[in-house]
């Protein structure tokens, strides 16, 4: 008999939407054949998707690397001495010797990948619940504190200060408190938070219950869009775990608290992923913003003291904790401590999930590591932080990704999202869609988001047909004008950012030869 | 005092329908529809689990499930309905057999998301939110599936695929269909 050997393959999303299920079923039965001893884990997504799904060896070298395979190219993997690491065309050699990989600074996804995401013991040999153990003996103040010299700042895009609002909470009085876990993430061309929810789950649950003890807080809530069918079900299995072997409940870990948890599941609302109208869905109610103050800190879900983060948030405390404030805010530039997942998404070689100090340029995250376009032609533009994120063209990707030198520019780091069109885009088209989705997504709270997102599509419409252009342009900067100032949230607020990136950036778009009106696309 | 822990998976959801499996689904019973919704009982903002459960059980919203939702969480009719609709995810009717969810966000619009949602509707005979002559799909847009470096994307009930070419597409229906 041969030793038994070691092979991954990711149960991640991503991968297994490329057929990593039959990848590994189709190991599992070759190696049968042949007699080999193999032990098949489903790991967490490495994060680069165009490998997906990406097959991994454990050798006495290290990890090796195999993909993008194909269930048909196994056979032929096997006779190559794969499980040996020898080589074949789908070789990369040692996984993390590949440069998309190797250059970057992995603390919030340091385990993601690596290990099975539902193995307490996995978790806890890669460092796991370090954090949480350290928090266990320190009071709740020095836990804030540690948390706000950390620089930490808010991954979901509005980049407030994690330590100032979990201090907020702590000092608020009130005989219940909670945790909210924003895990609506649905903006486009963002996919960490799915991604480490099905790749490190504990990683949450530990964030999420450091979060509780900061600020004395028993429940949890994690809110996850319902695109999400498997971080929901690997979330709700890891949730279990926890509870089994007392990471949660009462008297966790052998100390005096209690944390419980619970998945809730959005429905199809873009919205929910804004903080206030997140708290009314948990509540059972229309996903509504609602006015701040009151902040949510003081008066969030029903009505008590809520710290509501963002997955990457409660994801980077942890590491945090283990390591100490200083340690985490080494990384990073200006205000903008730390590391930053970034996403590598849409018309790209090598998407994938890229995290790393800010400071980054957007120039070395889309050539340098993401290799350009997948259709090899020329990048015409990337859409940073999400729908309603802007539109940036070539000359802009000399920009360090932070948020002030962001800002600067009428730009957003957001989630870290970029989605990368090429020399194909259509800006105004694209201007039109921000409307579009806004017009689709708006809660109907705000009049100018609800109706001006209408009027904007219309607008725009004018413009691409060519009628009186200049009067239309004026009238659409004014709604623009009027959705920012007028509207209480993100969405209202924002969509105008993608719109007069475009017409900043790429005017000519807007004034081409009237064509056919443009389509609906619904 | 009973075990006050809070388990992580929402109470109902454990009950032997599946969750969104829309070739499954039974038709209405007011008896089943009850015992759902007293499956939630004491939960806190129980109402989006509910209307979870219930779609996974009967396909659909059922308008007769208005009035129970309503007295069991001591709300009006209209505040029911008021959330029903307010949620994409929820629908009023049964669909077609199979759910088939196109994303037609930025990052698949950047792959041909346009060009592959015309092939799909053409080849469906269908529109948005439209069920195929054969009660076979259902057809939704979404924005966003998460899969932005694999676009462009769709999920099929809950079978995410990526890489979406028109060829593979008409493969995966006529898998299904088969």
């Amino acid at each position: 008999m041969t030793e038994m050997i070691t092979v991954y393959v990711p149960c991640d999303a991503a991968a297994l939407s490329v057929g990593a299920d039959e990848v590994a079923a189709a190991i599992v039965a070759e190696a049968a054949r042949r007699h080999q001893a193999v032990t098949v884990v489903r790991n967490g997504s490495r994060g680069m998707l165009w490998l997906e799904p990406l097959v991994e060896v454990a050798t006495a070298q290290g990890r090796v690397a195999y993909g993008p395979v194909a269930p048909e190219q196994v056979a032929d993997l096997f006779e190559a001495g794969f499980l040996t690491g020898g080589a074949h065309p789908l070789g990369h050699g040692l996984t993390e010797q590949i440069p998309f990989f190797h250059h970057q600074q992995r603390l919030t996804f340091a385990r993601c990948g690596l290990t099975d995401p539902l193995s307490v013991e996995d978790y806890r040999a890669h460092g796991g619940f370090v954090g949480l153990e350290r928090a266990l003996t320190m009071a709740p103040a020095d836990i804030c504190t540690e948390v706000a010299e950390s620089g930490l700042r808010g991954r979901g895009g509005a980049g407030f200060p994690t330590g100032i609002k979990w201090r907020t909470v702590l000092d608020a009085k009130a005989d219940e408190k909670f945790i909210c876990c924003n895990a609506d993430e649905g903006d486009s061309g963002t996919f960490a938070d799915r991604m480490i929810m099905e790749g490190d789950p504990f990683c949450l649950i530990e964030g999420m219950t450091v979060a509780a003890l900061a600020v004395g807080a028993t429940q949890g809530y994690i809110y996850v869009r319902s695109e999400y069918p498997h971080a929901i079900a690997t979330l709700r299995r890891a949730i279990d775990l926890a509870y089994e072997q007392n990471w949660l409940g009462a008297g966790l870990h052998g100390s005096a608290h209690r944390f419980d948890l619970e998945v809730r599941t959005g429905a199809g609302a873009y919205i929910c992923g804004e903080e206030t109208a997140m708290l009314e869905s948990i509540e059972g109610k229309r996903g509504m913003v609602r006015a701040k103050p009151p902040l949510p800190a003081l008066e969030g879900l029903f009505g008590k003291p809520t710290v509501v983060n963002n997955v990457l948030s409660l994801c980077s405390v942890p590491v945090i904790l283990a390591k100490g404030a200083a340690f985490y805010r080494d990384f990073g530039v200006g205000r903008s401590r730390g590391t930053q997942p970034f996403q590598l998404g849409g018309n790209i070689r090598h998407g994938g999930l890229f995290e790393t100090a800010f400071g980054i340029t957007l120039h070395d995250l889309v050539y340098r590591f993401g290799g350009g376009t997948a259709s090899g032609r020329p990048v015409r533009a990337v859409q940073v932080g999400g729908p309603l994120g802007a539109y940036l063209p070539e000359h802009l990707f000399h920009l360090p990704k932070d948020y002030e030198a962001f800002a600067a520019e009428e730009a957003m780091v957001g989630h870290g999202g970029i989605v990368v069109f090429d020399d194909s885009v259509d800006m105004a088209k694209q201007a039109r869609f921000a409307m579009e989705f806004c017009a689709i997504e708006s809660c109907g709270k705000c009049t100018p988001c609800r109706i001006g997102s209408t009027r904007g599509v219309e607008v725009i419409d004018r413009i691409i047909a060519g009628e009186r252009r200049d009067e239309n342009l004026a009238l659409l900067e004014d709604l623009c004008m009027v959705m920012t100032e007028g509207s209480l949230c993100a969405m209202g607020g924002l969509t105008p950012l993608p719109v007069r990136s475009a017409l900043k950036h790429f005017p000519e778009d807007f004034d081409r030869p009237a064509s056919a009106p443009a389509q609906a696309a619904e | 005092m009973t075990d006050p822990r809070h388990s992580g998976t929402e109470a109902g959801s454990t009950a032997p329908w599946p969750a969104q499996e829309s070739s499954s689904v039974r038709p209405w019973d007011a008896a089943v529809a009850q015992q759902i919704i007293d499956g939630f009982a004491g939960q806190r903002g129980a109402l989006l689990p509910m209307l979870h459960a219930l779609q996974g059980c009967f396909g659909c919203i059922d308008d007769a499930a208005l009035p129970l939702l309503a007295r069991s969480l001591n709300l009006s009719r209209a505040d029911v309905h008021g959330v029903v609709t307010f949620y994409h995810d929820f629908r009023r009717t049964r669909p077609g057999r199979h759910i088939l969810k196109v994303c037609r966000a930025e990052a698949c619009q950047a792959m041909g998301a346009d060009a592959l949602i015309a092939h799909i509707k053409d080849h469906l005979s269908v529109d948005f939110h439209e069920t195929t002559g054969d009660g076979a799909f259902t057809l939704e847009a979404v924005y966003c599936l998460g899969n932005c470096a694999l676009s462009p994307a769709l999920m099929l009930d809950e079978t995410l695929v990526g890489r979406v070419t028109p060829a593979r597409f008409d493969a995966l229906v006529a898998g299904v269909r088969s």
